[in-house]
């Protein structure tokens, strides 16, 4: 095994942070290397160092025995290095294939659109990936707009492809096909760079595992050397995972009945069809589903982002079924939504300020009309220690958090008040285990001390660990309740593809 | 060896700083050359635009005066900039706020001093602020594009008030002259040191303050801020972002809109024709340079001043054409926002051997 890449003693500071300290690894040819580390332990900076996007403060990077200096990504393609990046680089309205010549350089004015056409129908044959050139962007899967930003790296050539957490965003299933994909390329005798927080996933397909901690290196073991177990203590040492235990005390009280709820979205479907749900005090209800089967439509109409066009939401006795944001958080909904970026944060401001967003105009941050700076950093401080976010300097605006720790914020901002339910997408998506497991920690709490959440997940794992009930979901109708002390894997799978269950549940 | 030039992740505050001023040095540099050509040595210009802008009481006073509806301008701009929305109507903005101070002052009968000035002053906020609320209701209501809105806005409000001074607020006695008639002493600001230095300017600042403090100390400022940073992140946290926009194009044109009640009140003690010659657009470039914050306005506004004043005088004296002087304020201009790039790139030397 001949290594392509090598990293030496890498260093790279921002103002006031130290994000990687001394960070060496090497990459062989036609391995798949698993980066692995707590949020905010260095992995995205590194990626971003190597594609050049920043530049190291010291160390070298050697491709292939030369030392190299890239000033931009531009320079570490024509190297043969590409980056899928978690936030897709597409034109939604251009077609697949458009999008896909778009990231080629030297496409003549005059190309011959079949020579294109064919080569990357070869590349799409060859990995199996189900994706039509001509179907325009917007109308894809998360999962196969992915597909796209990986075609482009392989039309390009490149050789060692890095993937930072592409698995965060996709189903199971998706993931699935991904790792296939992974491994033929891999075949093939090009290298990755695999990004992910799921244990399965790192045990599944790596190699070699990379362990940062704090910006350092702290270890490599080689496949056969290492488990679930040994990775986990490597990277959290002796801080412990959360432990929590959940009492089971569900009242029958009703604090959200959604009845006969239909939905259509812009494109003039269904996304909800006649949805009933209902959602006990202090319980957490799991949502479970193939990802598009209504999940988001729903959190979207419950907090207030997407008006319903039949049925009632009753909050207790109140009718909520067309107000906005506002009324629907007085009504007592909290949010953590699946488009973090989009609609969860305020970048340029500070941790302090995004941890208010909603509770700015409440009495304890704000004296008159004046904002009470001082209990708002009080506050700020509060949620730093308890959900152990690394922030940087004060004032540091959000965006330059890594996105774990930007995941966070939005948990803390959102449990804050303690709300009377919670709808949760996908909460831990992008967290490291140990987050994961205070933010379970805190939903089992926020459930004892009588909130009711609704979880809407797509690791089945984590839906039956945390679930009072679970409800499935298939084409924007309720298919039925389950339990999950009682129910299995495979009733559920059943249950999401849409076949009603016998009368188990 | 070879040139690179570099994306840098963060620009630290000293650089941000430093820049802008470099640049105003290399726009000296330029400009000298300039003068040269024309036969005139630039240090002894640089010296007359000093001495003429800032080296006399007169000449302080005359830069104080421009400096005042700058500020005012600028920071209404800037502060619809703070939510990303592009106010490109100050200019008439002033106009209708002077318009609405004019007819307080020549029609209301107000007898006492300080309620002639308390309501001349809302008289042009509030006209200001309802001609730029127009582009905030339509930008709110169905998202028209609010920059065409204020704009084309600008004409309509200086023709109006072409329309007024030609006919029927003409001053009878004024000759035929486009002019409203003089105010009386009531309508009129303080003047200082027997110069045309009025208090408009101790106004100018103290709005300055008000804004500042508006924007980093209280609940609504920090609503603001948010919506200019993600606009869905707000409206998902409750903010009702269409009221907001409504409201900071308000305040914005209203904040123009006085210095329209300053420059009639202070200065001109009548409405005329070309009452802001180009003030409105001025303050675009110090929102812009100014970096959004109120002292920045407050500072680039004077330097602006001064430039306004010296230039005048290189024109008296050495015959300048008047090209010189906005082929000056160009340069200044051009080098400033050049140095934008030196913020946010950074050219390097690499060594050989180097790849890429
Ligand atoms: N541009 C920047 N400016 C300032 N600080 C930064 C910047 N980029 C990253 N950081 C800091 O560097 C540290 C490492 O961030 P990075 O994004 O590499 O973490 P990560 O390992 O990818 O975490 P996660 O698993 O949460 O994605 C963080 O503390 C982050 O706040
Ligand atoms: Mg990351």
């Amino acid at each position: 095994m001949s290594d392509i890449l090598h990293i030496e003693n890498i260093r790279k500071t921002f103002p006031g942070v130290i994000a990687l300290d001394d960070v060496s690894f090497s990459v062989a040819q036609g391995e798949i290397h698993t980066l692995l580390g707590e949020n905010g332990a260095g992995k995205s900076t590194l990626m971003n160092v190597l594609t050049g996007l920043y530049h190291p403060d010291r160390g070298h990077i050697r491709i292939a025995g030369e030392q190299i200096h890239f000033t931009s990504p531009r320079d570490s393609l024509a190297c043969g290095i590409g980056m899928v990046h978690q936030h897709f680089m597409l034109v939604p309205a251009h077609s697949v294939f458009e999008n896909i010549l778009l990231a080629l350089d030297k496409v003549p004015n005059f190309y011959s659109r079949k020579t294109y056409q064919a080569k990357i129908q070869k590349l799409i044959d060859e990995f199996d990936l189900d994706l039509d050139l001509d179907t325009p962007v917007w109308k894809l899967s998360i999962g196969a707009q992915q597909w796209i930003e990986l075609i482009k790296l392989l039309m390009r050539d490149c050789q060692l492809l890095i993937l930072d957490e592409p698995t965060a965003v996709l189903t199971p299933q998706e993931s699935e096909r991904l790792f296939n994909v992974l491994r033929k390329l891999r075949k093939q005798g090009k290298s990755i760079i695999f990004i992910s927080h799921k244990m399965r996933e790192v045990m599944e397909v790596s190699d070699r595992v990379t362990i940062l901690k704090k910006g350092r290196s702290i270890a490599t073991r080689t496949r056969g050397d290492f488990d679930e177990s040994i990775l986990a203590s490597l990277m959290i040492g002796k801080d412990k995972i959360p432990q929590w235990q959940k009492t089971l005390q569900m009242s029958d009280e009703i604090v959200l009945d959604i009845q006969k709820l239909s939905v259509r979205n812009d494109r003039g479907l269904s996304d909800l069809d006649a949805f009933n749900l209902q959602l006990k005090k202090g319980e957490i209800l799991g949502i479970a589903g193939v990802a598009g089967n209504g999940q988001k439509a729903l959190a979207e109409v419950l907090t207030g982002l997407k008006n319903t066009n039949q049925g009632r939401i009753l909050a207790g006795q109140k009718d909520i079924t067309n107000s906005n944001a506002r009324y629907s958080y007085i009504a007592g909904i909290a949010h953590i939504p699946e488009d973090r970026k989009t609609i969860g944060i305020a970048p340029d401001m500070s941790v302090d300020e995004n941890l208010i967003m909603k509770s700015f105009k409440s009495g304890s941050f704000r004296n008159w009309i004046f904002q009470n700076k001082r209990a708002i950093r009080r506050n700020a401080e509060e949620k730093i220690e308890q959900f152990a976010i690394k922030s940087g300097p004060d004032g540091t605006p959000l965006r330059y958090l890594s996105g774990g720790n930007i995941q966070k914020v939005i948990i803390a901002r959102e449990l804050s008040e303690h709300p009377a339910v919670l709808v949760a997408l996908y909460p831990t998506r992008g967290l490291d285990i140990g987050s994961a497991g205070y933010v379970h920690k805190v939903i089992a709490d926020g459930a004892d001390r009588g909130m009711s959440t609704i979880l809407i997940a797509e690791d089945l794992d984590e839906l039956l660990k945390l679930s009072d009930r679970i409800a499935v979901m298939f084409r924007g109708q309720l298919v039925g309740y389950v339990d999950p002390r009682k129910t299995t894997r495979e009733e559920i799978g059943l249950m999401m593809s849409g076949e009603t269950p016998g009368d188990s549940a | 060896m070879k040139l690179v030039i570099e994306r840098r992740e963060i620009s630290s505050a000293l650089l941000r700083f430093s820049a802008p001023v470099a640049s105003i040095g290399i726009a000296l540099f330029v400009a000298g050359f300039l003068l040269l050509a024309s036969g005139v040595s630039p240090l002894a210009a640089y010296r007359e635009i000093i001495i003429e802008a800032l080296g006399s009481v007169y000449g302080l006073s005359e830069t104080l005066v421009k400096t005042t509806p700058l500020i005012f301008a600028g920071l209404g701009v800037s502060l619809a900039f703070r939510m990303q929305i592009w106010n490109i109507g100050a200019e008439g903005q002033i106009y209708v706020g002077a318009m609405g101070a004019t007819w307080v002052a020549l029609f209301s009968g107000i007898q006492n001093h300080w309620m002639m000035m308390v309501a001349m002053f809302f008289a042009a906020f509030f006209c200001g602020g309802l001609w730029a609320g127009v582009a905030g209701f339509l930008r709110a209501r169905w998202q028209v594009n609010e920059v065409i809105v204020t704009l084309l806005m600008n004409y309509i409000a200086i023709l109006w008030v072409d329309y007024l001074i030609y006919g029927p607020w003409k001053d009878p006695k004024g000759f035929n002259f486009p002019l409203t008639a003089q105010f009386s002493d009531t309508a009129r600001l303080a003047e200082y040191f027997n110069t045309r230095m009025h208090s408009g300017f101790f106004l100018a600042l103290f709005c300055a303050l008000v804004l500042y403090l508006f924007i980093e100390r209280t609940v609504w400022g920090y609503e603001i801020k948010v919506i200019g940073s993600n606009q869905k992140a707000a409206q998902y946290a409750g903010m009702n972002t269409g009221l907001a926009i409504f409201f900071v194009l308000f305040l914005s044109g209203a904040i123009a809109g006085i210095a329209g009640f300053s420059e009639v009140a202070g200065l001109q003690h009548r409405l005329q024709h070309g009452i802001s010659p180009g003030y409105g657009y001025t303050a675009i470039i110090i929102a812009w340079l100014a970096k959004r914050s109120a002292i920045g306005v407050v500072i680039v506004s004077f330097l602006m001043g001064v430039l306004l004043v010296g230039g005048d005088s290189l024109q008296l004296l050495w015959q300048l054409p008047v090209a010189f002087v906005y082929a000056f304020q160009g340069l200044i201009l051009f080098f400033l926002l050049a140095s934008d790039f030196f913020i946010i790139y950074r050219v390097k030397l690499i060594k050989g051997g180097a790849h890429a």
